[in-house]
C-alpha cells in the first residue's frame, strides 16, 4: 500500500515523502508534472500553468537530489509514473543515486514506460512511435543486466478503459502493446535474457463497476498473458508466466453530481480486482471519492486508503483460496472474453502490431466511448445520481470552506522558472553540449543504446527539455491521432430538432456555424475534447479540431483564420485559470471576437472566475448531455449575430 | 453586412488582417453576401490589379496519410525562409449525412502563430462530389492578391485534381511509396499528368527508390517523360523540401499563367452559369461549345461574375 503523490516543487514532495515514510511506508509513487512527463523545462511557453500543477517538476539532476534528499534509495522501492520520458527520469535516479554513493545494481523500483497508451488516451507522449519504442527497448535492454532489480516498464490497460475501451479492448490493447515491446527488444538482447524480460513485465489495470464481468477479465488476462508467454516467446518457468499487475480502480465513471455515491462505486471496483485469490492484484490504488470536482485532499486521500484496509483487515475475503474455482458462470465468462481479446488482438497484429495500429485502436477507444457517452445520454445505462435519482439533499461534504478540493499555489511556477534558468547560468555549459552532441549521434545511430549518453547528459546537468528537445531533433515531432475522422455518427433520432436548429442558425448566417474544438496547453485527455467534436459535426457543424497541446496563441490565430462562429476549450488538468484568461486575451489580439465556452473539471469557485473573465458558458462532468451544451452553443452563436430565436 | 469592396482594396494592399474576414463573405451564401462577394472579387480582378495577380496557385493533392500536411508544414516553412508569404486553402470531404465535417483534423500544418505571413484556412468540399467548391476558387482568387503564395490543398487521387489543375498554375500530386493508385490511375489515362510528382517517406530508401523508378516509367508510357518527381522526406532533417520548391517555382516560370487563369475564369463562369440556371439555359445559349465560343471572344481579365453575366445576355 502506497499514495500517489507529488506536486509542486521537489523540496515539498521531499517533505511529504519523509513524512509518509515515517509513518511506515516502504515504497514512493511518485507523480510528475505535465512539463516533466512531456519533455519541456518549466520556462518553455507550453508548461505554462503546469509547472507543478499535476505532480513534482523535475527539471535537472538537482531537483532530483533535492526530491530524494534523505530517503535512502538503497532500501526504497521507487515507483515513476513517467513514459515519454522515462529514460530520461530514470537516468537522472540513478546519477543522484551514483552520487549518494548508492550502486544501480541494487536500486529497485518500476518506470511506467507505456507510451502506446499515450498515444491512444493520455497524450503525455514526446516522440514518434518508432523511436519512443525504441527508447523503451534501450531502457529493457539496458536495465535488464545493469539494474536488474528494476521494473522498466508497466503495461497499463487502465487509460484504455478510462478512454472507453471495452473489456475485450482493454485486454487485447495491452497484450498486443505488451508483444511489440517483446518483439522490439528481442532484436537488442541476446534471446536468453527473454524469458528475464518476460517475467520483469508488469501490468497495471482498470476496474469498472461491472465488477463480475471485471473481475473475469482479470482471469482472462492471466490466461492470455500466459499463453502469449508460452507459444509466442517460449517461456517455461511457471514463475516468469505469472501475470502480475497493478490496479487503479475507475475514474470514468465517478461522478460529479451526488459525489459521495463515488465511495460505494470504489469499493466495489476494489472488490472486483481482490475478492478471487487466483487473479488478485498486486498492488491496489484507490482514486478519492471527489476526483470529478478537483484535486484530492489528504483527508480525501485517506478515506481511499481506509477502503483498502477494511477489505483487508476487517472482511473474511483473505480467509479463503480462489472463491470462483468450479463456477461454471464465471469460466463461460472468462473463455467468452478472452476470445473476444483474441479476436481484437489479431486486428491489431493485422495492422502490423500496436505500433502500426495506433491509428485503428485510437479510432475504435474513441466510438467505444462515443457509443457510452450515448446510453448515458439516453438512460440506457443508468448511472445513480446522474441520469437517474438525481434529486438530492445537500451534502454536507461540500460545504467546507474549500469546496471539498485542493487548491495548489500559483507561485510555484515563477519560483521554477528563476530555478530552471538560474541552474543553466551555473553548470559546466561545455560538458552539458558535449553530453546532448554524444546523445543526437547515438540517437541518429539504432544500433547504440540511448541509454548511456543520456545517463552522461543527466549528470553534466543538462535539463528535460534540453534532452527531450535533443530527441525531438532527430526524431521529429509527432501528433497522436484523434480518432474523430472514421467516428460514427450518432444518428438514433435525437439530434432532429437539433440539427434542425444549426441548419436553420447557418442559413440566417449565410454559412453553416463552424466551431473551434481546442486542447490549450499540456493536458492530453481529449476524450472529452472527441467526443464535443464528433457530436457538433454529427449536429451539422462544421468543426476545426486539430488535437492536444496548442498554445493560446496558436488557437488565437487559428480561430481567427478559420472564421469560426465560437471557441469550445477543453482542460481537465486544472490550469483552467492560468490558460482561459490568455486564450481569451490572445483571441482579442487576434480580432476573434466570438464566444467561448469552456469544459473540464472545474471548480466552482474557478467556474465563477471564468465567467467574471468573459467565458459564457462553463461546463463540467455532471453536464453529460452533450446535445444540451450543443444546444446552447447554438443558441449562443445566433445570440451574437442577432439571429431571432426558433418561433 | 461587410463591405466587400473595402476587403477587396485591403487586400490588394496586401492587408493581411483582411484575408479572413474575405473568406467568410466569400462563403456566405445569403443573396448580400454573394453582392458583396462580387464586389470584392471585382478589386482583385485582373482588371483592377492591371494584370493577372503575382502570385503562385499550387494545387498540392494526394489519398490520406499520404504525408500531406507533415509535407507542407515543411514545404510552409522553407517558402518562408525565402521570404514568401504564404496561404493554404484545405479542402476536406465533408459528411454528407448531417452537412456538418470535420476540418483541421488532416491538415493541422504547423506554423508560428506570431508570423503572419502564413494563413490556414480549411473548408469543407460541401455537395461538390469530389471536386471544388466554388467558394474554394473564389477564396484562391482572393488569396491570390494578398500572398506570394496559394496552396490549394485536397483529399483523394483521381477526379479532384481535374478541378484543381483548372484553378491551379502548379498541381503537385503526392504519392505514398507503395500505393499503386497513382500509378494505375497514370497509366489508364484516368488521371491528367501532374506538374510535379511529389514521393513522400523517402527516409524508406528502397520503398521510395522503387517508387520513384515506377513513376518514371509509367510518366515516360504516357509520353510526360519531363514531369519532375522529388522524393522527400519529412522526417528530420527533412530532405528534398527545397528541391520541390525549386521544382514548383521552375513549373511556374514556365506555365503561360495569363493563358491559363482565363481559361480558368471561363470554366468557372460556365460551371456557375449551369449551376444558377440549369442545362436548358445552356441550350438555349445554343450548348457548351456555343458558350464556350462566346466567352473566348470576350476580354480575358474580366472577372468571373462579369463573364456570368455576359453569358446571361447571351441568352435573350
Amino acid at each position: 500500500m502506497r499514495t500517489y503523490a507529488g506536486h509542486s516543487t521537489a523540496r515539498e514532495s521531499n517533505e511529504l515523502y519523509r513524512k509518509n515514510i515515517e509513518k511506515g511506508q516502504t515504497g514512493l509513487s511518485i507523480a510528475f508534472d505535465l512539463p516533466t512527463q512531456t519533455g519541456y523545462d518549466p520556462d518553455h511557453e507550453l508548461s505554462r500553468g503546469e509547472v507543478g500543477k499535476v505532480g513534482v517538476s523535475i527539471a535537472h539532476k538537482g531537483d532530483m537530489h533535492t526530491l530524494l534528499d534523505g530517503i535512502p534509495l538503497n532500501e526504497m522501492n521507487t515507483s515513476m509514473t513517467i513514459n515519454a520520458t522515462a529514460a530520461w527520469l530514470l537516468a537522472l535516479y540513478m546519477a543522484v543515486g551514483e552520487e549518494n554513493g548508492v550502486d544501480r545494481k541494487i536500486l529497485q523500483g518500476t518506470t511506467q514506460n507505456d507510451i502506446i497508451k499515450e498515444f491512444l488516451s493520455r497524450g503525455t507522449y514526446a516522440f514518434p512511435p518508432a523511436p519512443s519504442m525504441r527508447l523503451i527497448a534501450d531502457m529493457i535492454a539496458f536495465t535488464v543486466d545493469e539494474v536488474p532489480k528494476w521494473n522498466p516498464i508497466n503495461i497499463c490497460s487502465y487509460h484504455l478503459q478510462e478512454a472507453g475501451a471495452t473489456p475485450a479492448q482493454e485486454i487485447a490493447y495491452a497484450l498486443s502493446t505488451a508483444q511489440a515491446v517483446l518483439d522490439q527488444t528481442r532484436a537488442k538482447t541476446e534471446e536468453d535474457a527473454l524469458p528475464r524480460i518476460f517475467g520483469r513485465i508488469s501490468f497495471f489495470v482498470n476496474a469498472g463497476i461491472r465488477f463480475i464481468e471485471e473481475h473475469a477479465k482479470l482471469r482472462a488476462m492471466g490466461r492470455l498473458w500466459e499463453e502469449l508467454g508460452r507459444e509466442r516467446y517460449g517461456v517455461t518457468d511457471e514463475k516468469m508466466l505469472r501475470f502480475r499487475y497493478g490496479v487503479q480502480v475507475n475514474s470514468l465513471g465517478l461522478t460529479e453530481s451526488q459525489p459521495e455515491n463515488n465511495v460505494i462505486r470504489i469499493v466495489l471496483e476494489a472488490l472486483a480486482v481482490t475478492i478471487g485469490r487466483n487473479a488478485r492484484a498486486r498492488a491496489l490504488q484507490l482514486p478519492a471519492w471527489n476526483e470529478a470536482l478537483g484535486l484530492p485532499r489528504p483527508w480525501d486521500q485517506q478515506w481511499s486508503l481506509r477502503i483498502q484496509q477494511i477489505l483487508a483487515y476487517e472482511t473474511d475475503m483473505l480467509d479463503y483460496p480462489d472463491i470462483f474455482e468450479g463456477s461454471k458462470v464465471m469460466d463461460e465468462l472468462v473463455d467468452e472474453l478472452a476470445e473476444a481479446a483474441r479476436a481484437e488482438m489479431a486486428i491489431v497484429a493485422e495492422h502490423g502490431g500496436a505500433v502500426d495500429a495506433v491509428d485503428y485502436m485510437k479510432t475504435q477507444l474513441v466510438e467505444s466511448h462515443r457509443e457510452r457517452v450515448r446510453r448515458i445520454e439516453s438512460g440506457e445505462l443508468k448511472v445513480v445520481g446522474q441520469n437517474t435519482y438525481t434529486s438530492s439533499e445537500l451534502s454536507p461534504l461540500q460545504q467546507g470552506a474549500d469546496g471539498g478540493i485542493l487548491t495548489v499555489d500559483p507561485q510555484v511556477e515563477e519560483g521554477q522558472i528563476a530555478a530552471v534558468r538560474e541552474w543553466r547560468s551555473q553548470r559546466d555549459q561545455a560538458a552539458v553540449d558535449d553530453a546532448l552532441t554524444k546523445l543526437a549521434e547515438a540517437a541518429r545511430d539504432e544500433s547504440k543504446n540511448i541509454m548511456l549518453p543520456t545517463l552522461e547528459a543527466a549528470a553534466a546537468g543538462a535539463t528535460t527539455g534540453e534532452w527531450a528537445q535533443t530527441l525531438r531533433d532527430v526524431f521529429g515531432e509527432y501528433r497522436a491521432p484523434t480518432g474523430v475522422q472514421e467516428a460514427a455518427a450518432t444518428d438514433d433520432g435525437t439530434l432532429a430538432e437539433l440539427r434542425e436548429e444549426v441548419e436553420r442558425v447557418s442559413e440566417a448566417l449565410g454559412r453553416r456555424v463552424k466551431i473551434l474544438v481546442g486542447k490549450p496547453g499540456l493536458d492530453g485527455h481529449s476524450n472529452g475534447a472527441e467526443q464535443i467534436a464528433v457530436r457538433a459535426r454529427d449536429a451539422g457543424m462544421d468543426v476545426v479540431y486539430q488535437g492536444i497541446r496548442l498554445t493560446p496563441s496558436e488557437i488565437a490565430r487559428t480561430a481567427a483564420d478559420e472564421g469560426v462562429h465560437v471557441v469550445g476549450l477543453s482542460i481537465l488538468s486544472g490550469s483552467h485559470r492560468e490558460l482561459i484568461p490568455t486564450v481569451l486575451r490572445e483571441l482579442k489580439d487576434a480580432g476573434a471576437d466570438v464566444p467561448v465556452v469552456v469544459g473540464g473539471i472545474i471548480p466552482r469557485a474557478d467556474e465563477e472566475e471564468l465567467l467574471a473573465t468573459g467565458v459564457a458558458r462553463v461546463y463540467t462532468p455532471k453536464d453529460f448531455e452533450i446535445s444540451r451544451i450543443m444546444g446552447d452553443i447554438v443558441r449562443l452563436v445566433a445570440e451574437r449575430h442577432n439571429v431571432a430565436a426558433a418561433a | 453586412m461587410t463591405d466587400g469592396s473595402e476587403l477587396g482594396r485591403r487586400l490588394r494592399e496586401r492587408d493581411r488582417s483582411a484575408a479572413a474576414a474575405a473568406l467568410n463573405l466569400i462563403e456566405t451564401r445569403t443573396a448580400e453576401g454573394r453582392d458583396q462577394t462580387v464586389a470584392l472579387l471585382a478589386e482583385v480582378s485582373p482588371a483592377a490589379l492591371g494584370g493577372e495577380a503575382p502570385a503562385h496557385l499550387v494545387g498540392i493533392t494526394g489519398p490520406p496519410g499520404a504525408g500531406k500536411s507533415t509535407l507542407l508544414s515543411a514545404l510552409v516553412k522553407e517558402w518562408r525562409s525565402r521570404g514568401q508569404t504564404v496561404a493554404v486553402l484545405a479542402v476536406d470531404p465533408s459528411s454528407k449525412r448531417s452537412g456538418g465535417s470535420l476540418l483541421g483534423d488532416r491538415a493541422r500544418i504547423e506554423h508560428d502563430p506570431r508570423d503572419d505571413g502564413v494563413l490556414i484556412r480549411s473548408t469543407a468540399a460541401g455537395t461538390m462530389l469530389g471536386g471544388l467548391a466554388p467558394p474554394t476558387r473564389e477564396a484562391a482568387q482572393a488569396l491570390a492578391a494578398a500572398f506570394d503564395i496559394v496552396v490549394v490543398e485536397t483529399v483523394g487521387v483521381g477526379q479532384s485534381e481535374t478541378d484543381v489543375a483548372d484553378l491551379c498554375d502548379t498541381v503537385a500530386v503526392i504519392v505514398q511509396p507503395g500505393s499503386g493508385d497513382v500509378l494505375q490511375f497514370l497509366k489508364a489515362g484516368i488521371m491528367e499528368v501532374p506538374d510535379v510528382l511529389v514521393v513522400t517517406k523517402a527516409d524508406l530508401e528502397e520503398i521510395a527508390l522503387r517508387a520513384r523508378r515506377d513513376l518514371s516509367a509509367a510518366l515516360r508510357a504516357v509520353g510526360a517523360r519531363d514531369t519532375p518527381i522529388v522524393a522527400v522526406s519529412s522526417i528530420p532533417p527533412p530532405k528534398g523540401i527545397d528541391e520541390l520548391a525549386d521544382a514548383l517555382e521552375a513549373h511556374r516560370a514556365r506555365a503561360d499563367v495569363a493563358t491559363s487563369r482565363a481559361r480558368a475564369r471561363r470554366l468557372a463562369a460556365l460551371a456557375e452559369f449551369v449551376i444558377e440556371h440549369g442545362e436548358s439555359a445552356l441550350r438555349a445559349l445554343g450548348g457548351r461549345r456555343a458558350a464556350e465560343r462566346l466567352l473566348a471572344e470576350l476580354d480575358p481579365a474580366l472577372p468571373v461574375a462579369e463573364l456570368v453575366n455576359k453569358l446571361e445576355a447571351g441568352r435573350s
